[in-house]
């Protein structure tokens, strides 16, 4: 097995990304006091928490709240998986009426993000969800789209994308 | 891991990582819709040889919360009474399409009998005097969430009291709360002691008042009135007036100290204090973190199982 | 006149030699022992010992009352595939043999079979409940010369003081099964630190030591000769041992299982470890080896216990006690202890001949004009134990799987080659 690494975004790179789809953010939704930032366990979370602090910067006085959620108990793939609970779910408020932007790291087939929606019904009903993420790399197998993106990468199926606040990795296996 | 028969099959970090996964089921159900999709599609069937409603209906509440449909099996209303054996139970069972087994049975060993017979999990929910690893499980989760020190009992001073020899309960309690680190001390008259305790690594007082001041938990049993009738006792007044909680000892307890039972409680026996009285009394809560286990437990064994590279691609 | 059969270029083990030679048999007699001999029918026996035929003074044969687990048949094909040519047969069976006409039932189907002789063993108290004698005098004058209420044992110490006392009388052995009932209610497993553990009730080791104790006061008292069965305690074998320096008439056997395997092995739970009595721990095991070495232990015994699979497929305190071992037993003994061939076939031949009272025609020298009752084994072959290709009607052997070194090759019964080459020919 050999592997050949691209680096397709470096540091300065995300955090311009995170600074733009936080503004993106502010204007889409101007009742901004009714959103809250939930980041995916475990990818999601650092990048939730950056835009969180950049939106409650750009908008002086707003206090949007920061939560986590974990889908580890909501996937449909078990059998594909190991039985690792990742961090927990902490969600500082109750959803019912609020605005969720679910922030992941990668988009990919989808299924994570279909079970993100159903473990934040479990929280209450939000008024909307919109999703944010930092790299959109293609494949999907469900009818979901981002409404937010730092980039969108084209991918082979095989590849593995490693997003942190350093940069973005795109790995080629052969096998 | 594919079954849970005995607590000595667990890893240290088996057992850290099970009562961490219970945290996470414990704020499932906090929720107001306690129940997540888990284990949709998966089907547990309880089999109970012998009847035991509370632990049944525990592990059955587990596995509904998890979304599993469950199958009930009570030998009481079944073929067993009518000499089928544990294998041709078991094989009839599985061919029904069942993914975990939750056992059972008054003699010691059934469970991990039947684990060769069939290809599903099989959970032992207590056999003969051998083992009750959900019960030491939720009771060593009960313990360290109150102290706060969720991987550890170290320091710690747990006296469990009563029908040591015939208890189930005992067995794996002893040998989880002593690998967290506990100091465990038996208190039961020597008849109801098992042989070889020498081997045990616990010690052994003979009577209540030479601990009850000085533990950080104190771990009433059931006791089992039949065995009067065996005359392992001399008489059950007797019995209270060494072995029993009492208003007066419950006074010298610990401001700390814990008071449990793995229920049900025989009053005027074991237990002559109102635990409602006791400051310390988690017998509701160790019920309560019943439930939380016995998830942690079914998602542990069936939530997956070895990674695919279908996994490959930064979705984690 | 019949064919003659010739081993050829065996290693006769007799008590008072060793040596190869030609062994020619006819009319069911040694007629021959020497070199260039011919026959009819020659076997060829280079490398293998040929001594007299193996004597089990403690078969369970089944039949009569649970042909599903053993009959005499098939059981005594066993024992012939194990290089025995007699076997004592246990009386528990349904009814009984505690009256003459079972005994003379299990005799006739012995002969019917035909593989091994089959003597049966009479009890000692009534239906084996341990509340009134067997009709000894009857039973004597057909040929029993082993009582036992084997299974149980005779818990009344004035029962068995009367029954040594006729044993004396009518000139045959009373054989105790070494076990205090009262102190093994429910028990399923050596009561030792592992037992503990599991939280299975224990086989106290002094159950057998008590009854082992007081039964030596009876010989004392008596003069009755008494025969214990399965030893399995290291102070069983101390106090028999001293027993024996005093002279009493007390012969011991052990099993080949409680030679060979320990009490932990329950932790699987699995009943195929268990039996009565239990396994114990590897000081015991020592304790028994000392015993064979020093002739404390006369015997080599089995206790071929037949179940049917389903009965040992039921919890591990329900299920019955016993394992299978004719088809094991010189492999087994021979893996587990270091014994010179001499000793070896006096353990599994001669000593329980004369035990058995069958020393006319049973664990006899290989000697012109002696009876032709012949095992050819060796203590070398190294074979996998497979409970499949066991002869019993059962396959409950603990030993299934496990790589033994010993092999019984040829067996000859009465003159008649009936195992060759490790098959029944009939």
């Amino acid at each position: 097995m050999t592997t050949t690494a691209v680096d397709i975004l470096g540091a300065d790179d995300v955090s311009r990304a995170i600074t733009r789809i936080s503004h993106e953010i502010v204007e889409r939704n101007p009742a901004l006091d009714s959103v809250v930032i939930v980041g995916m366990q475990t990818g999601g979370t650092w990048i939730a928490k950056r835009l969180c602090e950049s939106v409650n910067k750009i908008v002086e006085g707003a206090n949007v709240p920061l939560g986590a959620i974990d889908i580890s108990l909501y996937r449909d793939d078990y059998s594909l998986r190991p039985v690792v609970l990742s961090a927990p779910t902490d969600i500082p408020v109750d959803l019912t009426g609020r605005t969720v932007v679910l922030v992941d790291d990668v988009l990919f087939t989808g299924r994570t993000v279909r079970a993100a929606l159903e473990a934040l019904n479990d929280y209450g009903r939000p008024r909307a969800v919109q999703l944010a993420v930092m790299v959109d790399r293609g494949h999907r197998e469900l009818p979901i789209r981002p409404d937010y993106v730092g980039k969108n990468i084209p991918t082979h199926f095989s590849d593995e994308v490693a997003v942190g606040p350093n940069g973005v990795t795109v790995s080629a296996v052969a096998t | 891991m594919k079954h849970l028969l005995d607590t000595h099959d667990l890893s240290i970090d088996d057992i850290v990582n099970i009562l961490d996964v219970a945290d996470r089921m414990a704020e499932v159900n906090r929720r107001q819709v306690p129940k997540v999709p888990a284990l949709k599609g998966k089907t547990i069937a309880t089999v109970f040889f012998e009847d035991s409603t509370r632990t049944r209906l525990s592990f059955e509440t587990a596995a509904r919360r998890l979304s599993a449909d469950v199958l009930t099996f009570l030998a009481s209303s079944s073929s067993v009474n009518k000499g089928e054996s544990l294998r041709d139970t078991i094989e009839t069972l599985s061919a029904m399409g069942v993914q975990a087994f939750v056992v059972r049975h008054k003699s010691s060993g059934v469970p991990l009998q039947l684990s060769q017979w069939t290809d599903a999990s099989v959970i032992n929910a207590g056999d003969g005097w051998h083992q009750h690893p959900t019960q030491g499980l939720l009771d060593a989760y009960t313990i360290t969430r109150e102290f706060g020190t969720p991987t550890s009992l170290a320091g710690r001073t747990v006296a469990i009291v009563g029908d040591i020899k015939h208890s189930r309960v005992a067995r794996s309690n002893i040998d989880l709360f002593t690998r967290l680190g506990a100091r465990v001390v038996l208190v039961a008259p020597p008849s109801l002691l098992p042989s070889h305790v020498e081997t045990w690594p616990v010690d052994v007082r003979s009577t209540m008042d030479d601990v009850i001041d000085n533990v950080d938990v104190v771990y009433l049993l059931r006791m089992q009135l039949e065995r009067m009738q065996s005359a392992s006792i001399p008489n059950l007044a007797e019995y209270t007036r060494l072995y029993a909680l009492t208003p007066e000892r419950a006074a010298v307890l610990q401001d700390h100290a814990l008071l449990m039972h793995p229920g049900p409680m025989n009053r005027g026996v074991e237990i002559t204090v109102d635990p409602a009285d006791v400051a310390g009394s988690r017998i509701l809560q160790q019920v309560t973190n019943g439930v939380s286990i016995r998830m942690a437990v079914l998602f542990t064994l069936l939530g997956g199982d070895s990674v695919s590279s279908l996994t490959a691609g930064g979705e984690a | 006149m019949s064919q003659s059969l010739l081993l050829q270029n065996v290693t006769v083990v007799n008590p008072d030699a060793v040596f190869v030679s030609d062994v020619l048999i006819q009319n069911g007699r040694v007629s021959a022992i020497g070199n260039g001999l011919t026959g009819d029918i020659v076997v060829n026996g280079s490398g293998l010992y040929a001594s007299s035929g193996f004597v089990d003074l403690h078969t369970h044969l089944r039949e009569p009352g649970k042909e599903e687990a053993e009959t005499i048949e098939s059981g005594s094909r066993a024992a012939a595939l194990g290089g025995y040519t007699a076997v004592v047969a246990m009386p528990n069976t349904d009814p009984a043999q505690d009256n003459v006409a079972t005994v003379a039932f299990v005799r006739e189907q012995g002969i019917k079979a035909g593989l091994c002789e089959v003597l049966p063993s009479g009890c000692i108290t009534v239906g084996r409940l341990g509340e009134s004698l067997a009709p000894f005098d009857q039973l004597a004058k057909v040929g029993v010369t082993l009582c036992t209420d084997d299974g149980n044992g005779v818990q009344s110490e004035s029962l068995m003081q009367q029954a040594l006392v006729a044993a004396k009388k009518l000139n045959i052995t009373m054989a105790q099964h070494c076990e205090v009932s009262e102190m093994t209610i429910g028990a399923a497993m050596h009561d030792g630190e592992c037992c503990s553990h599991l939280g299975v009730p224990g086989w106290p080791a002094e159950a057998e030591v008590q009854m082992v104790l007081r039964d030596i006061e009876l010989v004392r008292r008596t003069g009755g000769r008494l025969h214990l069965l399965h030893l399995s305690t290291a102070e069983s074998v101390a106090l028999v041992r001293d027993a024996k320096k005093e002279g009493l008439p007390i012969t011991a056997e052990v099993t080949p299982h409680h030679l060979s395997l320990q009490d932990t092995l329950l932790k699987s739970f699995n009943p195929i470890f268990k039996v009565n009595p239990p396994l114990r721990t590897p000081r015991d095991i020592e304790a028994l080896k000392e015993g064979l070495a020093d002739g404390t232990i006369d015997a080599v015994a089995t206790d071929h216990a037949p179940h049917a699979g389903h009965t040992k497929e039921q919890p591990l305190d329900v299920a019955p006690p016993g394992m299978l071992g004719l088809e094991t037993a010189l492999a087994v003994v021979n893996t587990a202890v270091t014994l010179d061939v001499q000793k070896l076939a006096a353990l599994m031949s001669w000593n329980p001949a004369r035990i058995a009272r069958l020393e006319s025609h049973q664990g006899r020298p290989l000697a012109v004009g002696e009876p032709a009752n012949i095992a050819v084994w060796d203590t070398t072959s190294v074979w996998t134990v497979q409970k499949d290709a066991l002869a019993s009607k059962s396959k409950n052997t603990p030993y299934h799987g496990m790589a033994v070194r010993g092999r019984v090759h040829h067996t000859i019964f009465n003159g008649e080659l009936v195992v060759h080459e490790g098959k029944a020919l009939k």
